[in-house]
């Protein structure tokens, strides 16, 4: 064993030619790679001393065998130097901020003493600010034309990307060759290096001239062979034969004397060759491609980008046991489940180790196999030997062997525990831990109560599915990650998961003051939640039996629940305060018996903290909360189908008469618009103080017309019957609001851009639709139209006008949010709270005193606060005031 | 050099005091931290020359927080 030490830095340097002369274990001399034999040549790029590459064989350099050789670097000697791309902005730096004649920085030496003094005491304690002074001095040296220390007049140098460097001088424009460029550099002197900003010991600034090439192991370009038996060479090979086989050349002709001219030519060829070997994507010069025509992906491709070594690779991770498939809601299965499809189920599975007691079951599954749910598809033996099912002929024979000691990897089947996902993992609710429901289908099947932790929608949403493989991990999932046990958000301790939508106007019609239910629908109603138990006294006797749905209801709460609460539905001329209500807005609870009150989104909604459910959740724990769910929730979902609960052209026609006043109101503020035109025009108009005159005539239209609109959408909804389907679910906060029943009934109001009335278009118009500069609402965008009644072309551009503008926002908003989000959450991720309550980082720095300064869990407090005075009194006591 | 105000009285920022040695030590011990993972303020900020703090001094600040309705903390004063 190696001894264990601990890394106290990292400096990144320069490999200077000594290094890499001194690591390299073979020089590269030939572009032959194999012989006739197929076997590697010594000399060449795929030279055996460079490594092992075939598993038995020793590495006659290490003597390692191939999963200890670690691989060994080999070397090009160049026949002439050639820029290093990944440097060249460092050398157009370093050249035109030294003398051409003398190496020294273009700064008097008084200077650069003062200087290196001040870089040195910055270095230590100001890094930041060290580097702001090497930027500076930088700056300061390529302004300067003559040299302080020699007096040689500097020429301008320019950089042809991305690699030739050019000096003007007055004689004409003179090509700086790699060799010129490199001597300039050697004369450079440390110091001067130093105030440039680079460390002379680790970075030399010749050594960004390569004279010698350092060859990667073959372990890191390895060849693959293909099914034809062709041997494929990785794109690095390539290019290093390319390499060789130019350099070789240029060899040859340097040796015979040929003209300047061809090795020139050459050369050029070579430094292509070696910028391409390490960044194919550099600015300025074709790729250099595959005989297919693909581009090469050469050392700078393989660190970059999403599919990079660094993203790729080292911060992300692909796992097995996992799945993935499109959603589709159920409501028939519980919050805790998942419904998985049979062919999932044959693919996934859990290693189960045999004993005296499931021995029977296990070999059930052994001779099912692998194509028969529920069946196995592998067994390991004692010894480590692991049997593939599909290749075993006799399974009953080996179902036979199976003894204790054995693990079957049988399929997934009810009841197994599995983590389900849905990207973007924003929360902890983003992963949670469901039960297996092995169901036939392609999709996976969640309950609809589900959808706000993951944010799901069934619109062709895909979840992943992942398979616990050990019993601590299926026992942390069990217990930590089920989804009962996030109920309760912990972003702001109300109920992530509740009623939304079909089961929020269920619960609402249910529980509706005029809603009578027979002894059949009683019977049918509660028939679905699974209810045992009598059937309660009905709430009239006479002429008929009749039971209220707040009976039904009653029926499931505890018997000591007490709970008090506005419903959403009171608002307007329904709002109630207090128990004395008439319309049924308030809801009162009193020893589990539901007296008052319509059940709506306040009382079991998702996300509404404080309301019924959360009440429930609280203070009689997730398992009945999720009791409750799983079977309430249902009966509120066959009460809305048994009402037939949908909503039809007809819920949004609002009578002539309604019909009128809106166009009568439209009228007034079209006439109002135009006096504040005149207004402006004559110059009367008072402006706002800090406004222009032209922005105080738009505030005060946008005023004018949205008051219209509320005005009109107060007559239409005064308008519509309370059994209004579309009116309901607005009203109970199932779907919509009040604005979207208004735009489809009476007018769709303002169109904006950027929080303006719409200006953009032609000069001085929108459309051509309207006279130049007129300023009347329908040019610029309000739409008298309402969706019933259809819109007018021109309102119908204005309204993708402003439909555009949302979907182009949501879209910017949503990658900047999660640039943000990722940020923050490296930068906090190795918190964590202590057993003392303060916060700390994994190496015990102090980051908060106490957890958010009140030590309290945000998941268990009620309303930000650990114990709510009121509501434990309410709780106690409710039932008496 | 005349100060021309506390920034100790401004309204935004919040009580800043030192602690003598043995308070320093009680709480340290309390926290069960070295000094140096507290978090730090420089000898250099306004509001510990207010208070004229010097390094190795720890300065307690109380402040008011939205979720309690005072919070306690220290800070280590570092040279700088």
């Amino acid at each position: 064993m190696s001894e264990e030490r601990i890394i106290k830095a990292i400096r990144f340097g320069i490999l200077s030619p000594e290094e890499i002369r001194q690591m390299a274990v073979t020089t590269i001399i030939t572009a032959e790679a194999y012989d006739e034999d197929g076997l590697p040549i010594e000399g060449g790029v795929m030279d055996p001393r460079l490594g092992v590459i075939e598993p038995g064989q020793r590495c006659p350099t290490c003597g390692n065998t191939l999963a200890q050789c670690p691989g060994h670097f080999g070397k090009i000697e160049l026949a002439r130097p050639v820029i290093h791309v990944g440097f060249v902005k460092h050398i157009y730096d370093l050249l035109r901020a030294t003398c051409r004649h003398c190496g020294r920085i273009l700064i008097p030496q008084k200077d650069v003493e003062r200087y290196l003094n001040l870089l040195q005491r910055l270095e230590k304690r100001w890094p930041i600010l060290a580097k702001q002074l090497i930027e500076h001095v930088k700056k300061k040296a390529i302004k300067t034309m003559e040299c302080p220390h020699c007096g040689a007049k500097q020429y301008k140098i320019r950089l042809e990307k991305p690699t030739t460097f050019f000096e003007e001088r007055k004689e004409g424009i003179v090509k700086l060759t790699p060799l010129d460029v490199r001597a300039r550099l050697e004369r450079i002197p440390d110091d001067d290096v130093k105030l440039l900003g680079l460390d002379p010991t680790y970075a030399r600034p010749e050594w960004m001239v390569l004279t010698v090439l350092p060859v990667p192991p073959i372990s890191i370009r390895p060849s693959i062979m293909l099914e034809s038996g062709v041997r494929a060479e990785d794109d690095l090979t390539h290019k290093l034969v390319d390499i060789v086989r130019i350099n070789e050349r240029l060899k040859e002709n340097l040796e015979m004397g040929a003209p300047q001219l061809v090795i020139e030519d050459i050369w050029e060829l070579l430094q292509y060759h070696v910028t391409t070997y390490f960044d194919n994507e550099a600015p300025g010069i074709p790729p250099a491609k595959h005989r297919s025509g693909r581009p090469l992906r050469t050392l700078a491709q393989r660190l970059k980008g999403k599919e990079g070594r660094f993203r790729g690779h080292l911060s992300g991770k692909r796992v097995d046991f996992s799945a993935r498939t499109v959603i589709s809601p159920d409501p028939n299965i519980s919050i805790n489940e998942v419904g998985v499809p049979i062919q999932i189920a044959k693919i996934l599975t859990v290693p189960e180790r045999v004993t005296e007691w499931n021995v029977d079951e296990l070999r059930k599954y052994v001779i099912n196999g692998p194509e028969k749910w529920p069946g196995a598809n592998y067994v390991i033996r004692p010894d480590g030997r692991r049997i593939d099912l599909r290749f075993v002929k006799d399974r009953k024979a080996l179902a036979e062997t199976l003894a204790p000691g054995y693990i079957v990897e049988r399929h997934l089947k009810d009841g197994d525990i599995v983590l389900f996902n849905r990207q973007p993992s924003l929360h902890r609710m983003s992963i949670m831990g469901h039960i297996v429901k092995v169901l036939p289908g392609k999709t996976f099947r969640l309950n609809l109560l589900v959808c706000p932790p993951y944010n799901a929608d069934f619109d062709g949403d895909e979840m992943n599915l992942h398979v616990p493989q050990s019993e601590e991990a299926r026992a942390e999932a069990k217990l930590l990650m089920l989804v009962q046990k996030h109920i309760l958000s912990p972003r702001y301790g109300g109920p992530i998961i509740g009623g939304l939508q079909d089961y929020i106007s269920g619960a609402y019609l249910l529980t509706s003051k005029f809603m009578l239910l027979t002894r059949d629908e009683v019977v049918e109603l509660l028939s679905v939640t699974g209810y045992q138990g009598p059937i309660p006294e009905p709430a009239i006797f006479a002429p008929k039996e009749y039971w209220t749905g707040k009976q039904l209801i009653s029926l499931f709460l505890p018997r000591d629940f007490n709970f008090k609460g506005r419903a959403n539905v009171s608002v307007g001329n329904l709002r109630c305060d207090n128990e004395d209500c008439l319309t049924d807005s308030y809801v009162v609870i009193k020893k589990g018996v539901l007296l008052e009150g319509v059940i709506d989104k306040k009382a079991i909604g998702s996300q509404q903290p404080g309301n019924m459910l959360h009440r429930l959740v609280k203070e009689y724990g997730e398992d009945f909360a999720r009791e409750f769910m799983d079977n309430v929730f249902k009966m509120f979902l066959r009460y809305a189908e048994k009402y037939g609960f949908t909503m039809s052209y007809d819920d949004v026609v609002i009578p002539e008469e309604a019909e009128k006043q809106i166009a009568n109101i439209l009228k007034e503020a079209e006439e109002k618009v135009k006096e504040l035109i005149k207004q402006y025009e004559e110059g009367k108009l008072e402006p706002y103080p800090g406004k222009t005159p032209e922005e105080t005539l738009e505030l005060k239209i946008m005023e004018v017309l949205s008051e219209a609109r509320d005005k009109s959408g107060e007559i239409a909804s005064s308008y519509l019957s309370p059994l209004n389907n579309a009116f309901i679910m607005a009203l109970t906060g199932a779907r919509g609001n009040i604005l979207n029943l208004t735009q489809m009934s009476a007018v769709l109001g303002q169109q904006s851009i950027r929080g303006e009335r719409i200006k953009r278009g032609y000069r001085n118009r929108t459309l051509p639709h309207f006279k130049p500069g007129d300023k009347g609402p329908a040019a610029r965008g309000f739409v008298y139209s309402s969706f019933r009644r259809g819109l007018k072309p021109t309102e119908m551009f204005f309204h993708a006008a402003g439909g555009r503008e949302g979907l182009v926002d949501t879209a910017v908003r949503t990658s900047q949010s999660g640039y943000m989000q990722r940020r923050l959450i490296n930068a906090l991720q190795d918190l964590r709270v202590e057993y003392d309550g303060t916060v700390r980082t994994t190496y015990g720095g102090m980051i908060q005193f106490l957890y958010g300064e009140d030590g309290i869990d945000p998941m268990k407090s009620d309303h930000g606060k650990a114990v709510d005075v009121d509501r434990v009194i309410e709780r106690v006591v409710g039932w008496r005031l | 050099m005349v100060r021309k105000f506390n920034v100790l009285e401004h309204e935004l920022v919040p009580v800043h005091e030192v602690l003598d040695v043995r308070e320093a030590l009680r709480i340290l011990k309390q926290l069960r931290v070295r000094p140096e993972k507290l978090p730090w303020i420089r000898e250099s900020d306004p509001a510990a020359k207010s208070i004229d703090a010097k390094p190795g001094d720890i300065v307690r600040i109380i402040r008011k927080s939205h979720t309690a309705k005072k919070a306690i903390s220290y800070r280590y004063v570092v040279t700088g």
